[in-house]
Parts: C-alpha cells; structure tokens; sequence
C-alpha cells in the first residue's frame, strides 16, 4: 500500500532551479531516504511534502489525500522533527510534549498519559523537569523526536536527523529510529551521512541540484553501479583495498569538490 | 472584506497557540507585571499629582474635572496600547524569528492562520490584563484621592479589549514585514510614539492646532480616549458607534494584512 507519492515535483527560486522533476513514494513500513550534498534541494523537497510551501508544478498524496488541499487532515497524521531544535527555551520536557500535543487537538489528559512512555522511548525519564538549555544535543534531537511522536504519526518525517551528534548520540538515535521501523511506522529521512543511510533505509534516491539521479535499495545500488571493492591509495598510509559501500557511490554521482554554492 | 476573511482556514487551532503563550507567561507572570504596571502608575503620579496641581481642573464635554482624573483615563489607554503593541512586536518576532517556535509549531497539525489568530488574541490578553490590573490600582487612588467612583467604568476593560486587539494586529503587520528589532524603533517612533501625545490623552485634543485635530481625529488611540475617558467621568461616550467603527475595522483590516503578509514569509 502506498503511504506517500510525490510526482514530478518542481520548484523554482528565480531562475534557480531546487527540484526538478523529481518523483518517489513511500510504501507503509518503509524508511525512505533522499541523500544528497548540501544545498541539492532536500530540505525544500521536505518543505513541499509538508505542505509549508508550494511547488511549481507537480502534486503530493500522502494517505490517500492531495497534501495542498488537505493540509490539516495530513499534517495530523505525521511527526516531523526538523533539522534545527525548535524546543521551547521556557518549557522542561514534559511541558515541551504537552504543548505540542496541544497544536494537535489531543486533551491534555490524552497527552499526560503519553508523556511518561514519550520521555521513556527518548531517555530522558531523569530529564523531565530539565528545560532544553540544560540538556545535551543528542537529549535535545531525542525530546524533539518524542514530540513528534506524541500523536502516534503514520509518518515520520526526518530531515537531516543526526546532523551535530556525537557517535552514541547517534546510535542511540538510530536504535530508536529503528525501534518505531519494527513497529510498522513509515519514515522519510533526508541525511548526508551515507552510514547512516545505509543503516536505516529500506529504499533510497540520490538527488543533486533538485534532480534524482538513482533509486533503490542501498545494497542493490552499490551492487549495480560499483566493483564489489575498492582499491585505496592513501599517501602514508598505504594501499587499503575495502568493500564498496554508499560513500563511493555518492563521490561517483556527486562528485569529490567542494560546494562553493552551498 | 468577506472574501478575503473566508479563504482563511481558520480553526479553533489557535487557542493551542494561546495556550502555549500562558502556559509561559504564567511562569513570569510577576515579573512582566511590575513591569507593565510600574510605568503608567509613574506617570499617573507624576502628571496626575505633579502636573496635575498647576493645571488645577480640565475642561471637556462632559463637564469640568481634575486633571489627576482626567489623565487616568489616557494613561490607561496607552498602556493598554503599547501592552498590547510589545507583545505583538518584540515578543511575537523572538517567537517567529529567534526562538523559532512558530517552525516548530509549523511542523504539528497547525497553519500559520492559526498562528497569527492565537498571537493577536494572545498580545491583546496581555494588553487587557495589563489595563485591568491598572485600573483596579487607579481606582483605588481615585477614592483615596476622594473622587467618585461611577458604575459607567464597568465598561472600561470592555471596550480596552478591542482597543488591545486593534493594537496587537496593527503589531502583527511589523512583525511579518521585520528583519530584525530596530525595525519597531521605526513603528513606535512613527505610529505609537505620536499616538501617545496627540491622541488626547495628556491634554484636550482641542487645544491642537485645527490641522492636527482632523490628523489625529481617527488614530485608533483617539477613538479609544474617546470612548473611555466618559467612562472615567461619569458619562456616556459621544458618537460610540463611530468610535467602535474606527477601531473595529484597523482591527479586521490589520487581521487581513497581517494574515496575507506572514502567509508569503513563511511560504518562502
């Protein structure tokens, strides 16, 4: 069953062009990855599926329903935790939770009940009376993802979900993304760190300036379009030969310069 | 008008906006109230006491009165005013732009109508319990003072309601044009600062040069002076309807503008 489809999306900022024609979809289940270097258009592709700005030509469906003219209907059946912490500085934990079960029409006592198990899946129980000013980056990222949560989304939206953690920060965060995976929810993550992508998605594409330019599974597309290894000569280090994974594959596709653009 | 209030998707979504600002504000409440309340009882001391003995009694429609009264009635109308203003200038734009709580609250099943209703209903609260704890304070001055009380100012935070909600949706159209604070100096300088001394409060407005009495005829501060200070002496308010007309549409105009401007920033 198809959870999300986005068809042929376009959008454009003067003469520059951020998506262009890009399509992918989503089925129940699945994580769904858009990976590409900085500045290639997947936070505004992210911004199109939620509704928070239009395309130029193209269309959204998510649970059946056109996103742009069921925008509340959509919105109530999704999480989202954005690149940038947006947690109230005023609010401990608890407090963050209840207001935002709030922006979803839940009773207060609806969202007290939740409130410990949210704070549970997070490990931030200790935390609960803690404001965000005393707690860590990865606390932050996490209380932000139990936020998202409180009203039980089909679909997750991720957009760039570990950006600034640390290594157990980040695993912790990706047990618990593939926690809610197990459970049947749906994720459409943007990220460019490729171990991260090839740890949790099911599907992925590779977008660069606002274009797809492959689709499928991680290990089906390292199989396609890479030799099974990779034979490295690191300047006094010596000759490293490795298996292929998603990082050769980005570098193939995206190439090795900096973006000055971006 | 109609049309363009009618395309808005407004739901009862805002009052969770509302909600969220009380739920802070109840945490400083003490604090932004000494704050609030500290400045206009300053000035009522020192204009209603001291200035107040040399001017001696006022002249207006509604008979002669001292000057300490006569001020009170303007005093709480600014107040009001620039409550109402603050909250929907700098504490909104910190909301929207530094804090980012509205990407936040963007990101839940809300829209930004909803936003924008919950922020002016809230600023116009702030405004409004701002004038009632004001007036409960002047009233108490006015009888130690011994002057009457009338049963008129019952309808003094009545019509500072919309007075406050005139206010935060004038607000709420800087907040959607800033790029940063120093933006409001421009407003407060051009709007609010002007409104403050020639709408009437200090002085009769008729003792204004007769070009500056039809400027500042329909200031929505005017309008408000207009329908209070009576309240204040005893009287009925001449030409209520007027009045209200006046405040009432900057009121739903401002909504509008407001609306339709933070509806394009945050669609970029």
């Amino acid at each position: 069953m198809l959870l999300f489809e986005a068809s042929h999306l376009v959008k454009n900022y003067g003469a520059n062009k951020v998506v262009d024609d890009l399509s992918f979809h989503i089925a129940k289940g699945e994580c769904f990855g858009i990976i590409g270097p900085n500045g290639a258009g997947k936070t505004t592709t992210l911004k199109i599926c939620l509704g928070q700005t239009h395309a130029d030509s193209g269309s959204v469906t998510a649970f059946g329903l056109g996103v742009s003219s069921n925008l509340l209907a959509v919105k109530q059946r999704m999480g989202v935790v954005s690149q940038f912490d947006t947690l109230d500085p005023d609010f401990s934990c608890e407090e963050n939770i209840l207001a935002y079960g709030r922006y979803y029409g839940m009773s207060d006592r609806a969202i007290k009940e939740r409130i410990p198990k949210l704070l549970d899946f997070a490990a931030l129980t200790h935390k609960a009376k803690a404001r965000p000013g005393e707690l860590s980056g990865g606390m932050k990222r996490r209380l932000s993802l139990a936020r998202a949560l409180v009203n039980e989304p089909q679909l997750l939206v991720l957009d760039e979900p570990t950006t600034g953690l640390d290594p157990q920060a980040r695993h912790l965060m990706w047990e618990r993304l593939r926690e809610l995976l197990s459970t049947g929810m749906s994720i459409l993550l943007t990220t460019h760190f490729m171990d991260e992508a090839e740890r949790l998605c099911t599907r992925l594409c590779m977008i660069d300036h606002g274009k797809k330019l492959i689709e499928g599974t991680p290990r089906s597309l390292i199989a396609e379009h890479l030799p099974p290894e990779i034979t490295e000569d690191i300047e006094g280090v010596g000759v490293l030969k490795r298996r292929s994974n998603l990082e050769d594959l980005f570098f193939k596709y995206t190439g090795r310069q900096i973006r000055m653009d971006s | 008008m109609g049309a363009l209030m009618f395309d808005s998707m407004l739901s009862s979504r805002w009052i969770s906006i509302f909600r969220r600002n009380f739920l802070v504000w109840r945490k400083q409440m003490w604090g932004s109230l000494v704050s609030h309340i500290a400045e206009p009882l300053i000035a009522l001391l020192a204009f209603g006491y001291g200035l107040g003995a040399l001017v001696g009694n006022v002249q207006t429609p509604f008979g002669t009165v001292p000057y300490f009264v006569f001020i009170a009635s303007g005093l709480i109308c600014m107040s009001t005013m620039n409550s109402a203003s603050f909250e929907a200038l700098y504490s909104a734009y910190s909301r929207l732009d530094h804090q980012k709580t509205w990407h936040g609250i963007l990101n839940a099943a809300v829209i930004i109508d909803d936003i924008v209703l919950g922020e002016i209903v809230w600023a116009a609260f702030k405004g409004l319990f701002a004038a009632s704890i004001i007036l409960l304070v002047m009233m108490a001055l006015l009888l130690v003072g011994g002057h009457a009380l009338t049963w008129h100012m019952i309808f003094v935070l009545p019509v500072l309601a919309l007075v406050a909600l005139t206010f935060s949706s004038m607000g709420m159209i800087f907040t959607a044009l800033a790029k940063g604070y120093d933006f409001f100096a421009f407003y407060m300088t051009l709007f609010l600062t002007p409104m403050m001394f020639m709408a009437g409060g200090f002085f009769p407005r008729e003792q204004l040069p007769k070009a500056a009495q039809i400027i500042t005829e329909y200031m929505p501060l005017t309008a408000a002076v207009n329908l209070v200070r009576p309240l204040f002496l005893g009287s009925w308010p001449e030409h209520v309807l007027i009045n209200l007309a006046v405040l009432i549409a900057i009121a739903v105009i401002a909504f509008v503008i407001a609306l339709k401007l933070l509806r394009k920033r945050f669609a970029e």
